[in-house]
């Protein structure tokens, strides 16, 4: 049963992941990867369940520090890139995410 | 007893699991950037809730339980704060949200 | 965790600067559960370090314990909780409907409360519960996008506005 729910949070994870491929936009992309952190928080959780790994639930809590932090930081260093666009063309930092 | 709190966690979890995928199905299917953030705020406020009330409710009273309670507090007070910087990032960016009518509270009566 | 009775802001702010190094001592036991000496000394000297960056920060200079905690909040959090499932079966009836039947609407709604926090809490919020999402918070007026003209209209009415300031007036 636990098994059923990682498999809904996998499955939910590619099309995240799809999402991040697709794009258009830098911004899709970040909402794209941010999700896939929640997911993987989500993850590690019903893994300590499944398997009766309680130390699981400590990598959980980092990786929810860590994702926060770093989908700021991210946010934080594309919201300095219209500045140094000429164009300042929102369709065109698309090409920001490879 | 057990029995039921074993049903009620099973109940949680598979609904829980549900619209997290109904989130991801969202993510793709909506038409632009700020329509996909409401489609992936399902899986980041009422998905961890539920998944991780089931897994509460098979830890039962224990240490297990206290860490992700705090796990879940800890998400509910990040994932909004993180959408709003995403919204305001795009914002500030020049991405207009697509065919969207203003409305103001007069509006209401 | 309100303000202490005591006026003194040098007071209420080493009473905030304990209750934080209270609150992570025992986030720090919590996690790591092992009592030997050199890990509690480990554990007092990372507490110690926090409690100087959130100085440095200034993180103290305006009553950050001055969030309304209380029965009231968890009064409210049961409310918004109810709102959280409710808003999100009508996003899944849109995500699963072929049509789409998405309505966008963008509206500036002006925020009940003066408090910094309390406007933080709204905004919060506004974007946890689905279909509805702030995208700018100014001067106490935020900047909503609805998925739906429903969600918005339930969000104009002002119910959640007027519970977020009530929770500090008690």
């Amino acid at each position: 049963m636990y098994i059923a729910v990682a498999l809904a949070l996998v499955l939910t994870m590619g099309l995240a992941l799809i999402r991040a491929l697709l794009g258009p936009s830098v911004y899709d992309r970040v909402l794209a990867v941010n999700m896939m952190g929640t997911k993987t928080v989500l993850l590690l959780s019903v893994i300590t369940f499944a398997f009766g790994r309680p130390d699981f639930l400590d990598l959980a809590l980092a990786y929810a520090l860590i994702n926060f932090i770093g989908v700021l930081a991210v946010l934080e260093f594309f919201r300095k890139r219209p500045e140094l666009d000429p164009e300042n063309n929102p369709d065109h930092n698309a090409e920001g995410a490879e | 007893m057990e029995m039921m709190l074993n049903i009620a966690s099973w109940l949680l979890l598979t609904i829980g699991g549900f619209f997290v995928l109904i989130g991801g199905i969202g993510a793709l299917r909506m038409p632009d950037l700020y329509t996909r953030m409401h489609a992936a705020s399902v899986t980041d406020s009422i998905g961890p809730i539920l998944i991780i009330g089931g897994l509460m409710l098979q830890a039962g009273i224990t240490l297990a339980s206290l860490k992700l309670a705090a796990i879940l507090l800890f998400l509910l007070l990040t994932g909004p704060t993180a959408s709003n910087a995403l919204a305001s990032a795009a914002i500030l960016s020049g991405h207009r949200p697509d065919n969207a009518q203003e409305m103001s509270a007069p509006d209401l009566s | 965790m309100r303000k202490p009775d005591l006026h003194s802001p040098q007071i209420s702010r080493l009473a905030s600067i304990l209750t934080l190094f209270v609150l992570l001592s025992l986030t720090w036991i919590m996690w790591s559960g092992y009592f030997t000496s050199m890990l509690l000394f480990l554990g007092l000297v990372s507490c110690a370090l926090c409690i100087w960056l959130a100085l440095r920060m200034r993180f103290f200079d305006d009553y950050l314990f001055s969030m309304p905690v209380g029965m009231g909040l968890l009064g409210y959090w049961i409310w918004l909780l109810r709102e959280v499932i409710a808003s999100s079966l009508a996003v899944t009836r849109i995500v699963l409907s072929p049509r789409l039947p998405i309505s966008p609407r963008i509206a500036r709604i002006r925020a009940g409360s003066d408090h910094p926090y309390d406007q933080v809490l709204f905004a919060n919020s506004i974007t946890l519960t689905p279909g509805t999402l702030s995208m700018d918070l100014d001067d106490g007026v935020i900047t909503v996008h609805s998925l739906t003209e429903d969600g918005m209209r339930d969000l104009l009415s002002g119910e959640m506005n007027r519970r977020v300031t009530a929770l500090r007036r008690k």
